[in-house]
């Protein structure tokens, strides 16, 4: 940690600057990308402020080369991370699998706009969702997180690079257009006082290494490379010494530990807000900047004195399933707002388990919900 | 007279370099790869380079599985990916040595935005292209390289295409060392990759290598022996020459060659970057 | 000074041989040829007809694509 180019205050920031200042005060060190609205500002900011903390900025020749620069920096040994949008997420999708195949910490950034396609670049959208869990191809699991403010997107970009470096993965942040061109305060606390997880590096000599043997929490311990461990790792299916194992057994040891050590472990991964859960009748479950528009339709719905919860998702991704299911046997409906036709909602109603309703509120897109939408929904759960 | 006493395993001098518990390798009799891979040991064993700084990156395809081989930090990556992967490797790590390993589809095809763009940037790495003109490990189908009229499974009645003449894409792009070889001339090709290896800055080296099962036997040079004679008796040794004189076409002579090698500026550069 | 140095001795790791011919090809004093004997995956091994006249070249160990043969010469191995 040198300390120069660190900052620490008040500052009033775009979510985006909010992004890369998390990234930085987290120890990134390095970003590729490319640009692409709504996130360009992120690159913008990282291409100024990476050489003053003494990381490197690169800008590559697309979204596919941007995601395999930031692998290849993170096996160099350096906290990297990258940003894009949808049309951008889908192009990153093949090596976030080979991400999650290496077992590669690194943070991916994706500021939703209205898709699909090209849709509304400049206008919030909240469609990549279900892409975000199923996107690349093959079995495995992923962390996603969903941040309501630039505050907390600053908070959360450090929350995903440690919890990649836990967990050995690609953790995505799944924010909107919104959150990223909305000024708001945001607190910088001074370096050295952040909680930022290390990378957890091999404990035994390197004759005895074997890159894909895992600790007690199915998380191997990371050699990187040019410190002598002369590993070799890819993409195929691999057994403990990284070699290709081209067998069923094999397949079914790694898959098995690639899903299980984000599944097993969700109970420490998953993160959500609750508010006046405990009595109600209705439970709102949102996330993003949906979250924030449902705010306000709950204090009117209360107002009229229904009993609301509000349920808000910080982690998306482990979904959580106990939480909802829990709620589910005391509330009559669930109210889900979204700026998609119908994605997070999937899981609330295979949560509830038929339990309690699920009614969504769908936005396509392009702006946020008018909170009369999401209150006549609140009623029409209670009438 | 039979060979002297049967030699063990773990005897021969590039041993210590591979990953003896792999051996004998995928490859296909008469393939070429093998050939390759022990001119780049033979070549990191003489510039002294090491071990634990150097690695090996490469793509997927029958190249792509060099890396598998060898006993240093080595990366086996998504199709056409390498030259990125290890552009932020690099970055993240200017003190390792970077190899990269890989064949003609993955460099030129899917990767070739990835390859113009390393040249153009210079990036400071020495990247081998293999280039046996078809596509190997999916069983046979055209490339960018397959010369025209040239027969693959999906180009049963000829290749209508026009070939990459790749030192020209890379030279063109901004390459500071290009250079090609075919597996026949073992010599020259080890000395090529001394010379990559020693400088700063993307040098290429394009090793035109006999492909047995497909391109051979779909196009009458059914063993790699065959192949490997005509690479022999009918290249041209010709360095300096003209870029756009390296068009490789059936039945005609392959100029082989170092084409370009200059100095230039490179990534990275110590001290510098972007945005400052 | 003479270009043959009884010294050098050819070595083939026979389970890694795959009969390419190669060696037998490229081997300048022509001394290598495939037999008839095979190894477990049934690839023809190759002896030396005359291994006085081997000057360790080492082209034969460059050519072979298997890390199948070398030579012992008295400087180290080729």
């Amino acid at each position: 940690m040198s300390g120069k180019g660190e900052i620490s205050g008040e500052f009033f920031l775009s979510g985006d600057e909010a992004c890369a200042e998390g990234a930085i005060a987290a120890g990134c060190r390095f970003f590729a990308g490319y640009p692409i609205t709504p996130a360009t500002e992120i690159a913008e900011t990282m291409s100024e402020r990476l050489p003053e903390v003494g990381g490197t900025y690169i800008q590559m020749e697309d979204e596919l080369g941007s995601m395999a620069a930031v692998l290849g920096a993170s096996w160099g040994g350096v906290k990297a991370m990258t940003a894009t949008s949808g049309p951008g997420f889908s192009l990153m999708m093949e090596n976030i699998g080979l991400g999650i195949m290496l077992e590669t910490p690194c943070v991916v950034v994706d500021m939703q706009r209205a898709g699909p396609s090209t849709g509304l670049p400049t206008l919030v959208g909240q469609g990549d969702m279900m892409q975000a869990r199923w996107g690349s191809h093959g079995s495995y699991s992923i962390i996603a997180l969903s941040p309501a403010s630039p505050q907390e997107l600053f908070d959360l970009t450090i929350r995903a690079f440690n919890l990649s470096e836990q967990y050995r993965l690609p953790v995505l942040l799944m924010s909107e257009e919104a959150i990223g061109h909305m000024y708001e305060k945001v607190i910088i606390p001074p370096p050295g006082t952040l909680k930022i997880t290390p990378r957890r590096k091999p404990n035994v000599p390197p004759q005895e290494y074997l890159p894909y043997m895992p600790d007690n929490d199915l998380v191997p311990p990371m050699a990187i490379a040019g410190e002598g461990y002369k590993f070799h790792i890819t993409g195929l299916t691999h057994d403990e010494r990284g070699y290709p194992a081209n067998t069923a057994e094999a397949q079914d040891r790694l898959v098995r530990r690639l899903v299980d050590k984000i599944e097993k472990n969700r109970r420490k991964i998953i993160e959500t807000a609750e508010d006046g859960i405990e009595g109600a009748d209705v439970a709102v479950c949102s996330y993003g900047i949906s979250a924030r528009v449902s705010a306000i339709a709950i204090e009117r719905a209360r107002a009229l004195g229904i009993k609301v919860g509000f349920l808000r998702l910080i982690t998306v991704w482990p979904f959580p399933t106990e939480k909802v299911r829990e709620i589910a046997a005391h509330v009559k409906a669930f109210v889900v707002p979204e700026i998609n036709y119908g994605q997070m909602v999937l899981e609330v109603e295979r949560a509830a388990c038929g339990r309690a309703k699920t009614i969504l509120v769908p936005h396509m897109g392009g702006a946020v919900h008018n909170p009369e939408t999401i209150l006549d929904a609140i009623k029409q759960a209670v009438a | 007279m039979k060979t002297d006493a049967l030699a063990a395993i773990g005897a021969h001098p590039l041993d210590e370099y591979l990953r003896t518990d792999r051996l004998p390798h995928i490859w296909c009799p008469g393939c070429g790869l093998g050939t390759v891979l022990g001119a780049i040991l033979r070549a990191i064993n003489r510039t002294g380079l090491d071990l634990d700084r150097t690695v090996i990156i490469s793509g997927i395809g029958c190249t792509g599985r060099a890396a598998g081989y060898v006993k240093m930090d080595s990366f086996h990556v998504t199709h056409g990916r390498a030259l990125p992967f290890a552009t932020g490797l690099k970055l993240a790590n200017p003190d390792l040595k970077i190899i990269v390993f890989s064949g003609d589809g993955d460099l030129a095809a899917i990767g070739g935005n990835h390859l113009i763009h390393a040249a153009r940037r210079n990036a400071d790495m020495t990247v081998i292209c293999v280039n046996n003109f078809i596509y190997g490990m999916t069983g046979g189908q055209l490339g960018p390289t397959t010369p025209e009229m040239g027969r693959t499974t999906t180009s049963r009645s000829g290749n209508i295409e026009k070939p990459f003449n790749i030192p020209r894409l890379v030279g063109a792009a901004g390459a500071q060392y290009v250079a090609r070889w075919t597996t026949a001339h073992v010599w020259q090709m080890e000395r090529a990759f001394i010379e990559a290896i020693d400088r700063k800055g993307f040098s290429f080296i394009e090793v035109i290598s006999p492909c047995p099962t497909y391109f051979g036997r779909m196009n009458e040079m059914a063993t790699g022996l065959d192949q490997m004679r005509y690479y022999r008796y009918n290249s041209v040794v010709k360095h300096g020459a003209n870029l756009d004189e390296l068009d490789i076409a059936l039945n005609s002579p392959i100029i082989v060659g170092k084409f370009i090698d200059a100095k230039k500026l490179y990534l990275p550069v110590q001290g510098a970057a972007h945005g400052k | 000074m003479t270009t043959r140095a009884k010294q050098n001795r050819i070595r083939v790791i026979k389970p890694r041989c795959k009969g390419c011919s190669f060696c037998v090809e490229f081997c300048p004093q022509h001394i290598l040829y495939q037999t008839d004997e095979t190894n477990a995956k049934g690839y023809q091994l190759i002896a030396v007809t005359d291994p006085d006249k081997c000057t360790g070249c080492g082209m034969c160990s460059r050519v072979c694509p298997e890390f199948a043969i070398f030579v012992e010469t008295a400087d180290g191995k080729q």
